[in-house]
């Protein structure tokens, strides 16, 4: 990765877990991890545009706390000190959070997600909110409503989406670490075109109280770091049981960061045999390079068949849409937000949310909205659910036979802007292999390995089954040594 | 399969009706375009033999989460009418009800 | 009902209702939320982002209220059984999230039944779950209403409030046993402490749904009846309702599906909505909850843990009393919880039927506790019993114990002058008005029993009021000979 040094404080870690020993230790002032990373904001961001908006006041005040606790000889926190940027999808208490659409215009939560309670309980510093694709609708950041990011590796071309800006920001050094969400692949797609590491946890493994939804049965929080350690840090962090959220799973997690020096030695990497074509020669090309690292690493690998993937898009696309539809039903221009003034309540909804949602969001709204519809529900909604435990299915016989699987996280590198013009399917292709773990509601996460077409970066993506966080890190791991050791295929 | 077979503009009108957004002729055509476009794509899951699936609706398997009826302390009142677009009297203000269901 | 016939409309029709009753449950918070469920405080203080439904809010369901709803079904006979929770999808400036949280095809309580006093079993189909909303205050235009108003002001402290929806089968053929169904339901309601169930401050609510037909033909087209406020307006709503019908088809018009709003001020129902209009709510399962599996352990302790029910108690108080259970008395205390108190009195040596009686009058003020102490009722039970009160001074002694809050009858009766008159000297007043109204007399003793009342009277006057009226007829009849 060769990017443009950035003027900074002197000797600050580029990583969460180099910051947080460093500020832990008393070495290292948070106040200046804070100040390096605003200065490589200031150096960069006009251009990239990673941030709806940068939190200097609060993380300078933030920073000046955890010092001040350090040197009055508190542990404050796995996180100390450590710079995180949020998506803007996450309720910051008193900070504006806007979905990177028009309709949240002026609202300014009155309450924290759980994952920013946890964040500063860890000793993090809040440093901004990312932008991303209007309600995550979106796999290129194209559709905010405050203009697109840029991709720090090539500033004519996406940053993925629809976290486009967490992953930037973390791929332009603007913050060591960053939380995304992931409905369809909106963590690992972005992290696969910015060259980071990218985790969707199991359904249920981070709180998603606080994080506005797109998909309720889909959505899950996870980090973007620059290491697989860094990842492991952060979701140590945010996991783990919220009793706000009625889907958070009770059973306590093992720290992730114990596992990650274990090695693959014997585990069994599957390969899809049926996996839908679609991917680029140069990504498939990384694929076969990761099955052969890994192989060199001792593990073994198996071919296994998960028959329904390719009907994941169908099933998503129905399944997301729909509860969309509903969840961003309170989007009506009464409590909070914009509101178009009208003669009457009923017009009132109507001018509102046409002129607060862009086409994506109302292009979704519209198909959820007829797939649920009287007449509609059993050809389209019913159909799609069924779909859904068939690729559940496929997963769970699939990790019978596999640890672990390995795919391509994203067909192709990052493309130009407006290169999927308004053909929505082919944007939809985009989370082609990302999206049916999110059916599953199993993990997953993209991990870099080398380069593609014009020098740009391409992620791998490991898959294990429910609540196997900690063999799918062992095998991130195992190929971000492979990646950065001597055998050197970055 | 013709463009109507599938979905006319008079059912996009319908559930943009259903869906509360106002819009104009234009996205009605557009909109009718790309959302049978991607309908016939969709078409791809008529292959599959659904009889004896089970439903999927959530990921993860739990029953009963429950809370103690216990209080907790409200928002303020302040706080949150402060970012609504229009009060009046410490209550949400809205234009009149017409036309809608109860 | 035991002329088939008799309860049939003229011109034969048959009326056929169906009852949709909300109530809401008496938690202390909210059904997904811990802000409070509290009636009557200042507009958007009970207000936490699930009730507001602010962007990521999620919602946690309230055990006890879960707990409420499980009595309610076991009260009403039901199968409680999992279920789980559908999103309602509409647009409505009171429902926060633009859905309502509520069962749909897997309800917690179904297939129950309910018998009215007089025996007829109506029955119940389900019994769910489901949130209530905020409340509309319509300002300017025609004073409150929703038509013509110039906008509308919003309280969500209601939002959120759980409730318990009662569907009853359409069983009902009369707007009698409408006004029964819902008394009765209320009082069971009451009785297990689900909830306060006053319908003048909406914690009970009844939609009717109301069609006639003629006995052994298909159901008509039925109406569903909004708006009625009391078990009163409930009676006249399906009278007015039922009329209204009978005339549109006795015309060769056809009833039309719809909802329909009752007027109190006119006495008539109003078009609300038409089918065509209705909404299309594409209910699906509630993606941000779980399925709700009461295990059978639950299920028992909640059945076994419910107090008697009305009817067990009116049963019961009939049998101490010896009067019928659907007697106006029973009925009366039963429904003010009292029925315990009377027993007590029975227990501490009072008379029992003296004391059902004592308690249906003067004790409408009080409640199931009342604050005269069981033990001094019994004594002026017992007074009266052995003579030595008439059931008037009886009356006076009563209104001092129930004023002072108990207080010693016989000391009362004594201060008050009342003492018992002897026999001989009510002879002697007996004969004087024998003497005094001959006429009445020698009618009275043609068998006229109206002229008994001047008798009866004058000894009455004539003894300042001390005379027992009962003793007196026994003296006329024994003259009589
Ligand atoms: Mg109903
Ligand atoms: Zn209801």
């Amino acid at each position: 990765m060769t990017l443009p040094t950035v003027p900074s404080v002197p000797s600050v870690p580029s990583t969460a877990a180099g910051i947080a020993a460093g500020v832990r230790g008393g070495e290292l002032r948070a106040a200046d991890v804070v100040e390096h990373h605003l200065a490589a904001i200031a150096a960069r961001e006009p251009e990239i545009h990673a941030f709806n908006l940068v939190m200097a006041d609060q993380a300078r005040a933030a920073a000046a706390a955890i010092d001040a606790r350090v040197a009055a000889g508190e542990d404050v926190g796995p996180l100390a000190g450590v710079p995180v940027a949020l998506k803007d999808n996450m309720c910051t208490q008193g900070v504006p959070t806007t979905c990177s659409s028009r309709i949240l215009d002026g609202w300014r939560p009155p309450y924290d997600a759980t994952v920013v309670s946890r964040l500063a309980g860890a000793g993090a510093v809040v440093i901004g909110k990312t932008n991303l694709d209007e309600f995550a609708m979106g796999s290129s950041t194209e559709n905010s409503g405050f203009g697109p990011t840029r991709n720090p590796h090539d500033t004519t071309r996406v940053p993925g989406g629809s976290s486009g800006g967490s992953a930037a920001a973390v791929a332009a050094g603007f913050s060591p670490v960053s939380l995304g969400s992931d409905t369809g692949g909106s963590i690992r797609q972005p992290a696969a075109l910015c060259g980071v590491v990218g985790v969707k946890p199991t359904y249920g493994y981070v709180s998603r109280y606080g994080l506005i939804a797109f998909a309720s049965s889909l959505d899950q929080i996870g980090p973007f770091a620059t290491t697989v350690h860094d990842a492991a840090l952060v979701l140590d962090a945010i996991g783990g049981h919220d009793p706000h959220d009625s889907t958070s799973i009770p059973e306590p997690h093992s720290p992730l960061v114990d596992v990650l020096d274990r090695g693959v030695e014997g585990l069994r990497v599957g390969r899809i045999t049926d996996l839908p074509e679609g991917a680029d020669p140069d990504v498939a090309e990384r694929l076969e390079a990761a099955f052969d690292a890994l192989r060199d690493a001792g593990a073994t690998v198996v071919d296994v068949q998960v028959p329904a993937f390719g009907y994941a898009l169908t099933a998503y696309y129905l399944i997301a849409p729909a509860e969309a539809s509903s969840n961003l039903a309170r989007f009506d221009g009464v409590r909070f937000g914009l509101r178009v003034d009208a003669p009457d309540t009923n017009s009132m909804y109507s001018a509102t949310r046409a002129a607060g949602f862009g086409a994506e969001v109302k292009r979704r709204i519209m198909l959820g909205t007829y797939a649920l519809s009287a007449g509609y529900y059993d050809a389209y909604y019913g159909r799609a659910l069924k779909v859904r435990r068939l690729i559940h299915d496929d997963f769970a016989r699939a990790y019978m036979h596999a640890d672990v699987l390995l795919t391509p996280t994203s067909p192709t590198v990052a493309f130009p802007f407006g290169a999927k013009g308004d053909n929505p399917l082919a944007m939809y292709l985009c989370d082609l292999y990302t999206i049916p773990t999110n059916l599953a509601g199993h993990p997953g996460m993209s991990v870099p390995f080398g380069t593609g077409a014009d020098g740009l970066p391409v992620g791998v993506q490991v898959l294990a089954g429910t609540l196997d966080e900690a063999t799918m890190f062992r095998v991130g791991a195992a190929l971000e040594r492979a990646a950065l050791g001597p055998k050197g295929a970055a | 399969m013709d463009v109507s077979d599938r979905i006319s503009t008079a059912d996009v009108v319908k559930v943009a009706k259903l869906a509360r957004l106002d819009l104009t002729s234009q996205e009605i055509e557009t909109m009718t375009v790309q959302l049978d476009g991607m309908l016939e794509h969709f078409a791809d899951m008529d292959a599959l033999d659904l009889s004896h699936v089970a439903s999927m609706t959530q990921p993860y398997p739990l029953r009963n989460v429950l809370r103690d009826d216990v209080v907790q302390p409200s928002l303020d009142r302040d706080e949150v009418l402060a970012v609504a677009p229009r009060v009046e009297d410490g209550r949400f203000h809205v234009p009149p009800i017409i036309g809608l269901d109860s | 009902m035991s002329d088939p016939q008799d309860h049939l409309l003229p011109g034969g029709w048959e009326l056929v209702v169906g009852l949709e009753v909300h109530v809401e449950l008496a938690t202390a918070t909210k059904l997904f939320s811990a802000s409070p469920n509290r009636f009557g405080d200042e507009p958007n203080t009970n207000i936490d982002p699930v009730t507001l439904g602010l962007p990521g809010a999620l919602p946690v369901l309230n055990r006890h209220a879960v707990e409420l709803a499980m009595r309610i079904g076991a009260a009403l006979n039901c199968t409680i059984q999992a279920c789980t929770f559908h999103r309602k999808n509409y647009f409505y400036p009171d429902m926060p999230k633009a859905y309502q949280i509520s069962q749909y095809d897997q309800p917690l309580n179904v297939d129950g039944y309910l018998d009215l006093p007089d025996g007829f079993r109506v029955g119940i189909e389900r019994a769910h779950l489901e949130e209530d909303t905020g409340k509309s205050t319509h300002v300017g235009g025609s004073g409150g209403r929703i038509h013509g108003s110039d906008y509308s002001l919003i309280d969500f402290n209601r939002a959120g409030v759980p409730l318990v929806e009662i569907v009853s089968r359409p069983d009902i053929r009369t707007s009698e046993q409408a006004r029964d169904y819902v008394s009765e339901l209320r009082a069971i309601l009451v009785a297990i402490g689900a909830s306060d169930a006053k319908m003048e401050e909406g914690s009970m609510r009844c939609d009717a749904n109301v069609s006639v037909h003629e006995p052994g033909t298909p159901f008509g087209t039925r109406c569903e009846i909004k708006n009625v406020n009391s078990v009163r307006s409930l009676g006249r709503a399906i009278e007015y309702e039922a009329r209204r019908q009978i005339a549109m088809i006795e015309a060769g018009e056809v009833v039309r599906q719809e909802t329909r709003h009752w007027d109190e001020n006119d006495g008539r129902t109003h078009t609300l909505r038409t089918k065509e209009d209705a909404d299309d709510y594409r209910y699906f399962l509630e993606p941000d909850l779980v399925p709700l599996e009461p295990s059978p352990q639950w299920i028992a302790e909640v059945r076994e843990s419910l107090p008697l029910l009305p009817s067990q108690r009116r049963a019961r108080l009939a049998e101490l009393t010896g009067q019928p259970a659907t007697s106006e008395a029973i009925a009366v205390v039963v429904e003010r919880g009292q029925d315990q108190y009377v027993e007590a009195v029975g227990h501490v040596g009072g008379d029992i039927g003296r004391a059902l009686v004592h308690v249906k009058e003067a004790y409408a003020e009080q409640g199931p506790e009342p604050a005269v102490p069981a033990t001094d009722l019994a004594l002026l039970t017992k007074l009266e019993v052995q003579g030595k009160l008439t059931a008037t001074q009886a009356k006076a002694v009563l209104a001092e114990l129930v004023a002072n809050g108990g207080g010693d009858a016989e000391a009362i009766a004594q201060a008050k002058g009342f003492e018992a008159m002897d026999t001989s000297a009510l002879e002697a007043l007996v004969d004087q008005a024998i003497a005094a109204q001959p006429d009445a007399w020698a009618k009275y003793c043609a068998g006229e029993g109206k002229a008994m009342g001047a008798l009866v009277g004058a000894v009455m006057k004539a003894s300042q009021g001390k005379a027992d009226g009962k003793l007196v007829t026994a003296l006329l009849e024994q003259k009589k000979g």
